[in-house]
């Protein structure tokens, strides 16, 4: 099923040239309307004209998240702000959050890249939508919402928690897709049972997940005990949200809306592009978005591409499931955390050491973040109470920069392993 | 009397008590009390031992977090109630007791009773108007 078939089926070489003209355009409005990229460009010796074609887009810099906190908040706006009609934001490493901004059009882009998403997993007029992604500034809750609206489903905007009211609002309204994470989704499954329910009391015909990497394995398990179809989609804020990219009932890769965003791999360490089949670092270039035109982002998720024809029909080029990242960004419940966000609330608290590890952990299919943090002399007092208010006030202060709640174990000096290069400081033990 | 007690943060996992004891045992330390302090994540040692700057430097000098405490200190006699006169001044003086450990000694016919308190000066004072505190033969408590 398609939303757009034309655009959807379009013919490479129309494409393509529906893509250049494209990215002329975002060069010239970049250039003319963002200090930043202009002064990038000029540093570069490039002029918007001399990114004639696709194939010039490799002389182009990158944009960074660093990019992106360095001119916080609006900075990257290349529209006046009374043309920006939403902001949406994730969490950023400083405790400063990274901010985007839609113009009206921009939004009309993001429901269209949704819907396509959604109609590829199944919904249509028809359809009841539980959406059980946050609402608010992670862009999740809200792009899923706009799309199922522009589909023409029934949406039930439930956001997510309080799981045993969301299956109960599922059996009684009948819901046919849930969009959720897929860790979400799993937890889903499981409160069914424990509620002596089972699939076939629901009308759940499909899922579109997102928001963290998931695996094949855990698709398989979703599929079993939610009996739906379990659909890939892939987002970021940076880019647009959720709708960057899709997989359709053949669940093999995601296409990706090339008409609004232009992906390109990249080698993480040299920036050197690589061809299909070679794995890498997604690159994306928005190449109609008004409000906040982003040029090379790099992503720092690690996968390929592939322009193969799909048995869909579809001529969009497919990305592979996330393989990893190419930083130290860990994806926790949804949310983006760097272990650089750690570091600075413990020195920031001035009583703890800097040495730290964060530890993931994936229980009752929900994500856990263990702090490990070492005590020092001036830390450490010989009244428990002392140390375990210590703990308390770490938590909160992590809690309230991470936005996801993590526990603290104090350990002993020099307990947390020492490294001549690079410090490890993350051991993730999720099972993907 | 007030002595000094030394708390080392132990890690709940196994060999961290040992560790500590290997220290001690290579300093040919010999313990004189010691109390756990424990949570779900990690122990507080509490020690009492006759060369405690000596122990506090060889515990570092391991790598351990190390704290010395001042704590108070007196003799009871063993026998019901003996501890309860004891407890019953500092409450009259008002005096907070935060934690305490106690060991006896059947053969003297007295226990020894560490006390950490809000207010160790005038817990002190307190302490020192009885003479089963410190029976005035001088100032080694450290058994």
């Amino acid at each position: 099923m398609f939303w757009n078939k034309p655009i959807e089926t379009m013919v490479r070489t129309e494409l393509s040239a529906v893509q250049a003209a494209r990215l002329r355009d975002t060069i010239e409005r970049a250039y003319r309307q963002v200090p930043f990229y202009r002064s990038r460009m000029q540093a570069a010796g490039l002029l918007p004209e001399d990114i004639a074609s696709l194939e010039h887009i490799g002389k182009l810099p990158f944009t960074t998240k660093q990019d992106m906190r360095d001119n916080y908040p609006y900075g990257l706006f290349a529209v006046p702000l009374a043309e920006i009609v939403r902001i949406h934001a994730s969490s950023g490493t400083t405790g400063k959050p990274t901010v985007v901004g839609y113009t009206k059009r921009d939004i009309g882009i993001w429901a269209e890249v949704m819907a396509r998403t959604l109609t590829a997993a199944g919904a249509n007029r028809q359809s009841f939508i539980q959406v059980a992604y946050g609402y608010g500034l992670f862009t999740g809750g809200l792009g899923a919402h706009y799309g199922a609206e522009l589909v023409g489903a029934s949406v039930i905007p439930v956001s997510s928690g309080n799981t045993a009211r969301q299956i109960m609002l599922m059996k009684d309204f009948g819901t046919t897709l849930l969009a959720c994470t897929p860790s979400y989704a799993l937890y889903i499954a499981e409160t069914l049972g424990e509620m002596g329910l089972e699939p076939k009391d629901l009308s759940l015909r499909a899922g579109v997940f997102g928001a963290e990497p998931w695996s094949e394995r855990m698709r398989k398990e979703i599929e079993a005990r939610l009996s739906i179809k379990a659909i890939d989609i892939y987002g970021l804020s940076e880019i647009i949200g959720p709708g960057v990219a899709s997989e359709c009932e053949c669940q093999d890769g995601l296409h990706i809306n090339e008409d609004h965003f232009y992906p390109e791999i990249i080698n993480p360490q040299t920036g050197e592009t690589l061809p299909d089949g070679e794995k890498g670092e997604l690159v994306l270039t928005t190449i109609t978005k008004e409000g906040m035109p982003m040029i090379r982002y790099r992503t720092r998720d690690l996968t390929v591409l592939t322009h193969e024809p799909c048995a869909c029909g579809r001529t969009l080029v497919r990305m592979g499931k996330v393989l990893g990242r190419s930083d130290d960004m860990l994806i926790i419940r949804g949310v983006n955390v760097f272990p650089s966000q750690v570091e600075t609330v413990l020195l920031g608290l001035g009583e703890t050491s800097p040495h730290y590890q964060l530890i993931v952990d994936r229980e009752d299919n929900l994500d856990k973040l263990t702090v490990l943090v070492e005590v020092t002399e001036a830390m450490f007092s010989d009244e428990v109470r002392r140390l375990e208010t210590l703990e308390h006030k770490i938590e909160a202060a992590l809690g309230s920069v991470l936005g996801v709640s993590a526990q603290v174990r104090l350990v002993g000096p020099k307990s947390i392993e020492r490294s001549e290069g690079k410090a490890k400081r993350v051991i993730d033990n999720r099972k993907l | 009397m007030i002595i000094k007690q030394i708390s080392v943060f132990l890690e709940n996992r196994p060999g961290t008590l040992a560790q500590v004891l290997s220290v001690l045992g290579e300093h040919n330390i010999n313990l004189r009390a010691m109390s756990v302090a424990d949570t779900a994540d990690f122990g507080i040692l509490r020690l009492v031992v006759n060369e405690p700057d000596l122990v506090e430097q060889a515990l570092k000098g391991a790598g351990l977090a190390v704290k010395t405490t001042p704590v108070l200190a007196m003799r009871v006699s063993d026998k019901p109630g003996g501890l309860l006169a004891e407890v019953q001044k500092l409450t009259a003086a008002g005096i907070n007791i935060e934690y305490v450990y106690a060991f006896a000694a059947p053969a003297a016919e007295e226990a020894r009773v560490v006390l950490k308190v809000d207010d160790l000066a005038k817990a002190e004072q307190v302490m020192n108007g009885d003479k089963v505190a410190d029976g005035g033969e001088g100032p080694n408590f450290y058994w």
